[in-house]
């Protein structure tokens, strides 16, 4: 495991001190750079999350009160108000967007990992999954927004849902299909050899043997749709009061929120603007640890 | 009789029993999941194909002259491009030049120095780093980088460098404020180290012990294993995973929003605010109209060909890596 122990191990015990002569100092600075430069970076890393997430507990918990689960968000220049409108916007949003993704990617990710295979088209769905994966989400807005705002002529939840299903979605078949890859084929085998058609086999042999792992992926998919803040901007756009029930017109979020109101003038909008913060990032921060646990879990077993 | 029966009663039961689910829901089933699976390809298709349909005047419009000119003239109708892609690469390439040699010492650290019982919270913190919301990122770097930055950096600097050719334009601060390219480099910097950090960390865990210890065992330091055993041997890798990483500076949008300081001018100085294609989309798109609509779509779709082509490179690169 790890193999810079003997080294170390035997330079206090052995019989000639002056290691330095051993080694060219070159060689020796070179090392010492490294171990420095390395130590340095992990350090940044861990002091970055530390003053982000200390940031946000600090400012987050000053702009806390009961108020901000029962009021909706304030109007400009009024006092008080909470953000329970935007919370509630915010789980609608991401209830639809992964109800879409769920059979899309979940469907799509069993194609590539059971029927397409190796194929050649299996391969190119592969590959552009990937790179929809990584695409920039404000185009993902700009296409639902032609997609779907402006035939419409409004903004709504529907559309908002939409886009975040398209950031779903991808995530969801990467982790389906190198979930169900794990399975092994003898598995398939023995439910074939039973006589089950390819599908019976897939639903009741393959998926529940990697149930867990999609699972994951689905939380994994929730974490990263849940703070999307640049596809909503077009598509959901924001509201200061409570919302129709038909999802018409602009639906208040917490991301879309939060870049209003932290960027507004008055005090009692930028401390929501905290506190909605500090309530998504715990929020995904928690998803993100059950989604690894899930993991874990499954490969203990 | 008896075997009458008998042979009846089994010949019964046999086709109970052989009476399988029917064909059609199998055969359904496998559509259903060709069609999930083709659904992907037409998103793509359709991002690009709305992108280019929405931008199609402003190019018809402007012609390659989008591309060359600074201009953004809401009254007057002239866009061009320039400014924005220019912020776009210089933000993206400040965040390789400050966040790779990070990623890379963090992987290293992982692999190679970190003591066992660290490896685990100290990767998992990396990764909870990757998880944490753009918006968030830009909030710190707006409300806790930018003025920490702006006084213990872009003033002494300025200062010092202050009319001396090249370093003097480039590291100049007009206004102090913290905000700028740079600040928008450095927030990048910080969201793609997770994702190059654990790729790349991967990467090197997948690299045989033996080679590393055989390294070890003729006397080498660790420096010198890094060096001349796990970096030729992961090196395919570790670019795509950087390219990952470009794809994605050049596509943030929202923490980019908050630190550039949105200005449509071009500066040599990369202190001075600036804006991103990414950036300026998300500022004006809700109240453009017109052709202002068409350019920002134009726009969207040079971010579009510029992030594909290094997301294409960055696959390619990481999956040659993986067949090898």
């Amino acid at each position: 495991m790890d193999a810079r122990n003997p080294i170390l191990a035997t330079a206090p015990a052995a019989a000639y001190p002056p290691r330095a002569n051993r080694v060219r100092p070159g060689r020796r600075v070179a090392d010492k750079i490294l171990i420095a430069g390395s130590t340095l970076a992990t350090i940044i890393g861990i002091v970055v999350l530390g003053s982000i997430l200390l940031m946000l507990i600090v400012e987050g918990i000053k702009g806390f009160s009961p108020m901000i689960f029962t009021q909706p968000t304030p109007g400009p220049g009024s006092e008080g108000g909470g953000i329970a409108n935007a919370i509630l916007g915010s789980l609608v949003l991401t209830v639809i967007g992964i109800v879409i993704a769920t059979p899309v990617g979940v469907m799509a990710g069993t194609y590539l990992a059971e029927y397409g295979r190796n194929s050649r088209l299996a391969d190119l769905i592969r590959f552009l999954n990937d790179i929809l994966l990584s695409a920039p989400s404000i185009l993902i807005g700009l296409f639902v927004y032609t997609l779907m705002v402006r035939p419409m002529g409004t903004y709504s939840g529907w559309a908002g849902g939409v886009a975040l299903a398209i950031i779903a979605t991808p995530v969801i078949v990467r982790t389906t299909e190198d979930m169900l890859r794990l399975v092994p084929s003898q598995m398939r085998e023995a439910g074939v050899a039973l006589g089950a058609p390819p599908s019976h086999v897939i639903k009741s042999v393959t998926w529940r043997a990697a149930s867990a792992g999609i699972v994951t992926g689905i939380l994994l998919a929730l974490a990263r749709i849940a703070g999307e803040t640049a596809p909503l901007l077009f598509t959901a756009l924001n509201n200061n009061s409570w919302f129709n029930a038909n999802l018409l017109g602009g639906i208040p979020n917490l991301p879309v929120m939060i870049y209003q109101f932290a960027l507004s003038p008055y005090q009692n909008w930028q401390s929501l603007a905290w506190a909605g913060a500090l309530l998504i990032t715990v929020t995904i921060l928690a998803l993100s640890i059950v989604a690894r646990l899930v993991i874990k879990d499954t490969r203990a077993r | 009789m008896t075997a009458l029966t008998q042979s009846l009663a089994l010949a019964r039961e046999t086709a109970s029993v052989r009476k399988g689910p029917s064909k059609g829901l199998d055969r359904a089933f496998q559509a259903a999941s060709l069609g999930s699976a083709l659904l992907v390809l037409l998103v793509l298709a359709g991002i690009l194909g709305s992108i280019i349909y929405g931008g199609w005047p402003a190019f018809r419009e402007f012609g390659f002259g989008f591309i060359t000119s600074s201009a953004w003239n809401i009254g007057t109708e002239q866009y061009g491009a320039l400014v924005a892609v220019i912020g776009t690469l210089a933000s993206a390439f400040l965040a390789l030049l400050i966040g790779v040699p990070i990623s890379l010492g963090i992987a290293i650290y992982l692999t190679q120095l970190c003591p066992g019982w660290a490896r685990k919270p100290v990767s998992m913190t990396i990764e909870l780093l990757a998880s944490v919301p753009s918006i968030i990122y830009g909030m710190w770097g707006l409300f806790i980088f930018a003025p920490l930055f702006a006084r213990f950096v872009q003033t002494p600097v300025s200062n010092v460098f202050e009319g001396l050719p090249i370093v003097g334009s480039l590291l100049y601060a007009r206004v102090p404020s913290g905000v700028g390219i740079l600040t928008a480099g450095i927030i990048l910097a910080i969201m793609i180290v997770p994702f190059v950090a654990s790729i790349t960390r991967d990467m090197l865990d997948q690299i045989p012990t033996v080679l590393r210890e055989s390294a070890y065992g003729i006397g080498c330091t660790t420096w010198e294993v890094v060096r001349h055993v796990l970096v030729p041997q992961a090196s395919v890798s570790i670019i795509g995973a950087v390219m990952l990483g470009l794809g994605r500076a050049l596509g943030e949008t929202m923490a980019v929003t908050f630190v550039i300081g949105n200005a449509n001018r071009l500066s040599a100085s990369i202190f001075d605010p600036g804006s991103t294609i990414a950036s300026r989309i998300a500022n004006e798109f809700n109240e453009a109209d017109g052709m202002q609509l068409n350019a920002l779509m134009a726009l969207g779709c040079l971010l579009f060909v510029i992030t594909f082509i290094v997301l294409i490179i960055a696959r390619l690169l990481t999956r040659r890596a993986k067949l090898a």
